[in-house]
């Protein structure tokens, strides 16, 4: 029991890791400074969350984990996140197209999860939701900006809508990780969400004047991340990330 | 041994080292004070935005004003639930955030309009014609206006 639920942090806490680790790579880089400010300000808040559920993983774990064992210590091997949020971060719009999906994920995640048995996951949920509030305005706003602006821009939004649209299934597949903490009254039943996520979606591409992406029944749809079977870019992330903890075990400021 | 009063007095003199006229008490994250014994103490806060680079430093400040004030041995601990809102910091706090020349939060979290009906008067010149430029302004909690009277940019501690 402890382990899965360990394991079912752990995904939580990846997703957070790993899109902000994605979004951090704007610093600097952003069209203008306003958004440059938001992308950094929006990796914050999620690097912050993953912090608080990596420090409640290994408060359970025990065994001399901290919070900073999981993501300097694991392969990729270890690592839970979905896929969508390890591929290379893209151009503005593709940027804006992940964001989007997964902002619109997790709003109605962590509303779902407030209401989790477990009751320091409910409170870090309470917390989070307040912030990814704000996250799904600001990526609804720019591909509405975008879908609704110059021919160029509508494309090149258009097109990031529909490149990543085939890793959002994943969103809604549940492992036996899930499966088990869903019976445990712990976990999200994801599947429940999918309505709620498809009509946010809709509704904002809508009024961005974007195509809704093709959405047949047996639509297929890339799958692994959340059993640690990923992409190949998550190992030159990882590369990068943990490269000083691995030159130089237990380095600390 | 010190009453909780005093204590919240000391308190009163740690500031968040982003916002430096605000209090951790006119900010509203101090939840608790636990006097263990005479020379022992936990103080409870809660986070702000989870990822505020700022706790750290607060939990840091809050130890050495207390050890500097006769405790031997404080720990500080994060609540997360019930989440922190601005609707406990206080009346004081938003004045001083005002004359400091960042805009108060403008309501409460209950009684929040749609954003376009929000109004966030200038600190500067107190014009009410002001618009927003970005929802993230220089930290996490913070939106960016600029004010049309004055034409100067500011910065909004927003509603959370």
């Amino acid at each position: 029991m402890n382990q899965t639920l360990i394991q079912y942090i752990l995904q939580l806490a990846d997703n957070g890791l790993i899109h902000g680790h994605r979004l951090s790579e704007w610093c600097g880089h952003a069209p203008i400074l306003e958004v440059d400010i938001a992308l950094s300000n929006m990796a914050l808040d999620h690097i912050g969350v993953a912090r608080s559920l990596y420090q409640y993983a290994a408060q359970l774990e025990g065994n001399e984990k901290t919070e900073d064992s999981y993501p300097y210590h694991r392969d990729v091997r270890e690592f839970y996140n979905v896929l969508l949020l390890e591929l290379p971060k893209g151009d503005f719009a593709e940027t804006i197209a992940r964001c989007f999906y997964f902002d619109a994920f997790q709003f109605h995640f962590y509303q779902a999860l407030q209401k989790s048995k477990d009751a320091q996951l409910a409170a870090i949920a309470e917390k989070s939701l307040k912030e990814v509030t704000y996250h799904l305005r600001f990526s609804s706003e720019w591909v509405i900006r975008l879908g609704d602006g110059t021919e160029e821009s509508k494309h090149k939004m258009q097109r990031a809508i529909h490149k990543y649209w085939e890793y959002t299934g994943e969103f809604f597949d549940s492992n036996s990780i899930e499966e088990k903490m869903l019976a445990e009254g712990i976990a999200v039943n994801i599947l429940l969400l999918k309505p709620l996520w498809e009509k946010t979606i809709a509704e904002t591409l809508q009024e961005a004047s974007i195509a809704y992406p093709l959405n047949k029944e047996g639509a297929w749809f890339h799958k692994g991340g959340k059993d640690g079977i990923h992409t190949e870019h998550l190992g030159f992330l990882l590369a990068e990330m943990q490269y000083l903890q691995r030159s130089y075990p237990g380095a600390s400021w | 041994m010190k009453s909780k009063e005093e204590i919240f007095a000391l308190l009163q003199n740690v500031t968040d080292p982003e916002v430096p006229v605000l209090s951790i008490l006119d900010l509203g994250i101090v939840r608790d004070i636990i006097l263990k014994t005479t020379d022992e103490i936990e103080v409870v806060i809660t986070p702000t935005y989870s990822g505020c680079p700022a706790m750290s430093m607060i939990a840091f400040n809050i130890k050495m004003e207390l050890v500097a004030n006769g405790f031997k041995t404080v720990t500080v601990s994060e609540v997360l639930s019930p989440a922190w809102t601005t609707d406990w910091m206080s009346e004081e706090g938003k004045k001083k955030l005002n004359i400091y020349g960042i805009a108060p939060p403008q309501y409460t979290t209950l009684h929040h309009p749609n954003e376009i009906d929000v109004i966030v008067p200038c600190p500067l010149c107190n014009s009410a014609d002001t618009k927003l430029i970005s929802q993230f302004g220089s930290t996490a909690c913070k939106a960016l206006y600029q004010c049309n009277h004055c034409l100067e940019p500011f910065d909004y501690f927003k509603c959370h």
